[in-house]
């Protein structure tokens, strides 16, 4: 299997230190204090980052320690759980994602997701779970639609498998490739920053390869943020990594956010370098 | 969490560093006494014996090539493991420039020495006195002590410096002596050689401890 992987990354002399500053524009999402909650209990504490504009960003940390909570308050999708709660703000492109008169629908429709688990629209074929999104919206133009869709299948890398057999049911196809079309649904509706929540996790290690592939790929045009257990797959894909720890009440915290390559090589935090070299957690 | 195999493998690898230090250290000392000694026999041996140090070099390379396909050790952990890696290439490199001192002897045969040796035995003993101290720093994951180690380099470099002197008035007063001066300088530029390689044995400790890279002895030669 030939693996097309195109780093888009500057070189090594180029690239920003973990200390240095970020101008504004790199930005994508920046995140102050950011503290969330599940009815009493505090889930994440003072979280404070920078989110690079179309890099790849990683967040790793022990269960339990607010990896998908942190990802989720990100778009808003916290608060749908019941008692979920939030302080502090999520800036998306300099816009306070938590304010007043924003419309959470339209922040979910800028900030995609993929989850754990591939979960097509069981009932729906290929062709209509990539178009969902955009009926949903309200977006769907019956003359565009069908390029839209082949447009996404192939961002996705699944067009080519897929092609002869739209109007197959999306739950026909194999763990992989559902997981692609989860992301090809995810872009129809031309999101600007896809979260994905462990996608690969429930994937073979060949279709876990091609996620990947496809995530730097996607980078090219998109910011990403990934929760990941496998620190493998995170030093791999990211460019940037986020450690996040539960402290002595549950709450997760941010203990160092760096340069991947700098984190797992020569962690700045005697705690990361443990979980990272598997003596903790 | 500890990992107790994970642990006792790095642990394993890190006395078998050690082995191969000693190994080493022993081959140098030996071969600038049968140097001393003109015993050509004992020289044959050293070279004899360089197999084994390049034995031992691969087996440590093939258990770190093993860790790091089976373990993916990050941080510290693949430090260590790449830092083990260089060391013993240093080490196998050190084994030669001993074997090279007894090939040297061979060639002399029986032959009286064109002088006593004094600066030449210096050298070995500052040499292997680096070896172990840079192995011990190694053991001990001290930076600081490995940069202070490659301060001993300059030492013996000017005692490098001052052999080349001695013997190349030996051959400007006496052409018939450049044969045998050059030998011994080539015994000189072998020990002045194993010296540089602890640097490198220390810029390497340094790196496992800190995790940046650094040039700590710019050797004059």
């Amino acid at each position: 299997m030939r693996r097309v992987v195109e780093l888009k990354l500057p070189p090594l002399g180029e690239l920003p230190t973990s200390k240095g500053e970020i101008p504004e524009q790199d930005v994508a999402i920046r995140v102050e204090d950011l503290n969330a909650w599940y009815g009493h209990h505090q889930a994440l504490r003072s979280i404070s980052i920078d989110i690079l504009r179309h890099q790849i960003t990683a967040v790793i940390g022990p269960s339990g320690c607010g990896k998908s909570t942190f990802i989720r308050c990100l778009n808003r999708m916290h608060e749908v759980v019941r008692g979920g709660r939030v302080s502090g703000k999520v800036f998306l492109d300099g816009l306070d994602v938590y304010a007043p008169e924003v419309d959470p629908v339209l922040i979910r429709r800028r900030i995609g997701m993929v989850f754990q688990r591939p979960n097509p629209f069981p009932t729906m074929s290929i062709f209509d779970n990539v178009a969902a999104g955009l009926k949903l919206n309200n977006l769907a133009d019956k003359r565009t639609l069908p390029a839209i869709v082949e447009k996404c299948l192939r961002q996705a890398a699944l067009w080519d498998e897929v092609k002869d057999k739209l109007n197959a049911p999306g739950t026909a196809l194999s763990g992989g490739q559902q997981q692609r079309l989860c992301i090809a649904r995810a872009l129809a509706i031309e999101p600007e920053v896809i979260l994905m929540d462990e996608p690969a996790s429930a994937l073979d290690p060949v279709a876990t390869l091609k996620i990947e592939d496809l995530m730097r790929e996607l980078a090219v045009n998109y910011t990403i943020v990934i929760v990941t257990h496998n620190m493998q797959e995170a030093a791999r894909v990211s460019y940037k990594t986020a450690f996040l720890l539960a402290g002595e009440d549950r709450a997760g915290e941010l203990i160092e956010y760096g340069l991947t390559h700098e984190i797992f090589t020569n962690p700045g935090d005697k705690r990361t370098e443990d979980y990272i070299t598997g003596r903790f957690g | 969490m500890p990992r107790i195999i994970f642990d006792r493998q790095l642990k394993e690898l890190q006395d078998d560093v050690l082995t191969l230090g000693s190994m080493v250290e022993r081959a140098v000392t030996r071969s600038v006494e049968a140097l001393k000694a003109r015993d050509v026999a004992a020289a044959h041996q050293i070279v004899a014996d360089d197999a084994e140090v390049n034995h031992k070099r691969f087996e440590i390379e093939e258990k770190c090539v093993e860790l790091i396909a089976t373990q993916q050790p990050m941080a510290h952990d693949l430090r260590t493991i790449i830092g083990v890696l260089n060391i013993v290439t240093e080490l196998e490199r050190m084994g030669d420039h001993a074997a090279g001192i007894a090939k040297i002897t061979v060639m002399m045969g029986g032959e009286p020495l064109l002088k006593p040796l004094i600066d030449i035995p210096r050298m070995a003993e500052k040499a292997t006195e680096m070896l172990r101290r840079s192995l011990h720093a190694f053991i001990a994951g001290d930076a600081d002590e490995a940069r202070r180690i490659c301060e001993m380099d300059d030492e013996v470099d000017s005692l490098y410096d001052q052999v080349f002197r001695e013997l190349l008035t030996y051959m400007m007063a006496d052409p018939g002596t450049i044969t045998k001066a050059t030998y011994l300088i080539w015994v000189a530029h072998n020990l002045e050689r194993t010296a540089d390689r602890v640097t490198n044995i220390c810029e390497r400790v340094a790196y496992m401890v800190t995790g940046r890279m650094e040039e700590i002895g710019a050797s004059k030669y």
